[in-house]
C-alpha cells in the first residue's frame, strides 16, 4: 500500500488506455508519454509494461510505501529523494516499508512516470484505470490521503535502461500528411514544415496548441465530424495547429494537416508550455521503421543488473546534480575494489 | 468507396451516409481481426485505428474494398422519448438568429423525430439527425469553457445532449435528467445508432 501524503501538481493514474470503446464515444487517455510508462514498468521488471502507473505532471507527490516494494521512474526528469536520499531515474530501486519518496520538480518534459513491481491496483472502467481529463473516467486525479493498492515485493531483481533518451532544445516531431491535405495548399503544408512554432501555455492531455498561426487557404473550413487519432495535427479556423493528446474527443470537425508518427508519441506527450518544436515529413515506411526500432530498444535498451551495479550507477548518475555524493562515491568504489581482492 | 491514410496507425474509409458507416462498424466490431483497435464512425466515414506492428494498412484497405456489409443496423432500433425543460442560455440568440419565436422554436424542436446517426466527441454524446431545418445555426465562434450536464444543444443539422459537464460550441436550448452514459452499465449509451428520439417538453 502507498499513501499519498501530497498529491502534487496533477498526478493522475495511467495505463494503456480505453482501447475498444472509441464508437461509444469514449477517449483512449492512457499514458501521455507511453513509451515512458512502459520503459518505467520493465525497470520493476513487470512482464505487462502497460500496468498502471503514476504519471506525474509539472512537480511531484509525496508518497509513503506501507509495504516493501521496487521502484522505477522514467520519462522527464524529477528530482526524488527515498528518506532524504536522492533518487536515480531509470533505474529500479528497493524501497522499505515506511519509506518516504518525496517527488520535486519535473524538468526536461512535463511527465515523469512512476512504476512500482505488480502495478498498482485499482478497479477499472472499460478496461482501464487511466484518469480521462476530458470524460471523467477512470481513477480521479491524485488527493492527499488516497491510498494506493500495490503488491508487496521484496524483489532483488534489478534492471537499468541503457540510454535515456534527453528531449532537448528544439524538438524534431515526425509527421505524414494528414488525410485532408487537399483541402490545403501546398504552400500551407511546406510553411508548416518550414516553421518553428512554441507551445501554448493552454496546452493539456487533450491538445497541445501552438502559437504560430498557419496562412489558410479560404477553401479550408470544418468537416462532418468524424474519427480522430491521437498526433492529428488539427488546424481550426484561426490557422494556429492543435496537437491531439490522448484525451482528445473520439471525433472532431477540424482538417487535419499532418499527423505525428506512432513512435513520436512519446515526445509529443513532453510538451510544455514555451518549448520549441519542428515537424519533419517523412514516409510511412521509415515511420513504421523508427517504431520497429523503438520497440526493439524497450527489449534491449533495459538490462538486469546487481545491488552493486545499480548502486554505482546511482552514484554517477547523482554526482552532477548532488556534489556531496562524491566521497561516497569514492568510498563505494574504493568499498568495491577491496571486496573484488 | 474512398480509403484515405490517417497516419501511421489509421484508415479514414469515406462513406455514403452515417447508416453506411454504422453497417460497416457493426461488421467490423463482429469480426474483430488481429490487430485492429478501435473503429470510429463519423457522418459520413469510418475511422479504423490499428496497431502498425500488427496489421499492414495496405493489407487492411484491401480487405475493407472486397467485404460486404448488410444495410440497414443490425439490432432492432429503440425508440426514446426523452422528457426536457426548454430553459437553455442561448435560446433568446436562437430567436434572433432564426426570426421564430421561442413557443415556435420548442414546437419545431419537440415535434420532429430525431435518429441517432453516430455516438462521439465524448462517452455517450448523440449526434441526432432530424432537426427543424429552420434551426440549422453555426456553432459558436468562441466555445463555452463550460457546458453543463444534460444539456440540450443545436448546431448545423444536428441535435445533441451533453452527458456531463464539458466545454462545448453548441447552442443551448435545454436540460434532460436522462442519463446518457454509465460505465457500469452492460450497454454504457443510452441511445444507440439507429435509435430514435423525440422530446417532451417538460413544465
Amino acid at each position: 500500500m502507498i499513501t499519498v501524503l501530497a498529491a502534487g501538481a496533477r498526478t493522475l493514474l495511467q495505463d494503456g488506455g480505453r482501447i475498444g470503446y472509441a464508437h461509444l464515444g469514449v477517449p483512449r487517455a492512457g499514458a501521455a508519454d507511453l513509451p515512458s510508462l512502459r520503459r518505467a514498468n520493465r525497470l520493476v521488471g513487470n512482464r505487462n509494461d502497460l500496468m498502471a502507473g503514476l504519471e506525474i505532471t509539472l512537480s511531484g507527490p509525496t508518497l509513503r510505501f506501507e509495504s516493501d516494494s521496487l521502484l522505477a521512474l522514467s520519462g522527464a526528469t524529477l528530482a526524488a529523494e527515498l528518506d532524504g536520499r536522492p533518487l536515480a531515474m531509470h533505474q529500479s530501486v528497493a524501497v522499505q516499508a515506511g519509506q518516504t519518496l518525496v517527488c520535486g520538480r519535473v524538468h526536461e518534459g512535463v511527465r515523469s512516470y512512476l512504476a512500482v513491481r505488480g502495478g498498482i491496483r485499482t478497479p477499472g472502467v472499460l478496461g482501464s484505470v487511466a484518469t480521462d481529463t476530458l470524460s471523467g473516467l477512470g481513477h480521479p486525479v491524485l488527493c492527499n490521503g488516497d491510498v494506493l493498492e500495490i503488491e508487496p515485493t521484496h524483489s532483488t531483481d534489478g534492471f537499468y535502461l541503457r540510454k535515456p533518451e534527453r528531449l532537448g532544445n528544439e524538438i524534431t516531431l515526425h509527421v505524414v500528411p494528414g488525410p485532408h491535405t487537399d483541402r490545403f495548399s501546398e504552400q500551407s503544408f511546406s510553411e508548416f514544415l518550414a516553421h518553428t512554432f512554441t507551445v501554448h501555455a493552454d496546452s493539456d492531455r487533450a491538445g497541445v496548441r501552438l502559437v504560430e498561426a498557419l496562412q489558410l487557404p479560404a477553401s479550408v473550413g470544418e468537416l462532418p465530424s468524424q474519427g480522430m487519432v491521437g498526433g492529428a495535427v488539427q488546424v481550426p479556423g484561426d490557422g494556429r495547429p492543435i496537437i491531439l493528446l490522448p484525451d482528445h474527443g473520439a471525433t472532431g470537425g477540424y482538417p487535419v494537416l499532418a499527423v505525428v508518427i506512432t513512435a513520436d508519441h512519446g515526445r509529443l506527450g513532453q510538451l510544455g508550455a514555451g518549448m520549441k518544436l519542428r515537424f519533419e515529413k517523412v514516409s510511412r515506411d521509415q515511420a513504421l521503421s523508427l517504431l520497429r526500432q523503438q520497440e526493439q530498444g524497450l527489449e534491449t535498451d533495459i538490462v538486469a543488473a546487481d545491488e552493486a551495479l545499480l548502486e554505482a550507477r546511482s552514484l554517477m548518475m547523482l554526482a552532477h546534480a548532488h556534489p556531496e555524493l562524491r566521497d561516497l562515491r569514492m568510498h563505494n568504489i574504493s568499498r568495491r575494489v577491496r571486496l573484488r581482492r | 468507396m474512398n480509403i484515405r491514410s490517417f497516419g501511421d496507425a489509421a484508415l479514414l474509409i469515406e462513406l455514403p451516409d452515417a447508416q453506411a458507416a454504422q453497417a460497416l462498424c457493426q461488421a467490423l466490431l463482429v469480426g474483430a481481426s488481429a490487430g485492429i483497435e478501435d473503429v470510429v464512425p463519423g457522418f459520413q466515414s469510418l475511422l479504423i485505428r490499428f496497431d502498425p506492428l500488427k496489421q499492414d494498412a495496405a493489407r487492411l484497405a484491401e480487405r475493407i474494398r472486397n467485404s460486404t456489409y448488410s444495410l440497414p443496423f443490425s439490432s432492432k432500433p429503440v425508440e426514446h422519448e426523452i422528457g426536457m425543460h426548454y430553459d437553455g442560455p442561448d435560446l433568446s440568440m436562437i430567436v434572433q438568429a432564426s426570426g421564430l419565436s421561442v413557443e415556435e422554436i420548442v414546437h419545431r424542436h419537440s415535434r420532429a423525430v430525431y435518429r441517432v446517426a453516430f455516438i462521439g466527441f465524448a462517452p455517450g454524446f448523440p449526434y441526432l439527425t432530424g432537426l427543424d431545418p429552420a434551426l440549422h445555426l453555426p456553432r459558436h465562434k468562441t466555445p463555452r469553457v463550460h457546458v453543463p450536464a444534460g444539456a440540450v444543444a443545436i448546431a448545423d443539422q444536428f441535435c445533441g445532449i451533453y452527458p456531463r459537464s464539458s466545454p462545448g460550441g453548441w447552442h443551448l436550448i435545454g436540460t434532460t435528467d436522462a442519463s446518457l452514459f454509465d460505465a457500469d452499465r452492460d450497454a454504457p449509451c443510452l441511445l444507440s445508432p439507429g435509435d430514435t428520439v423525440r422530446f417532451r417538453a417538460l413544465p
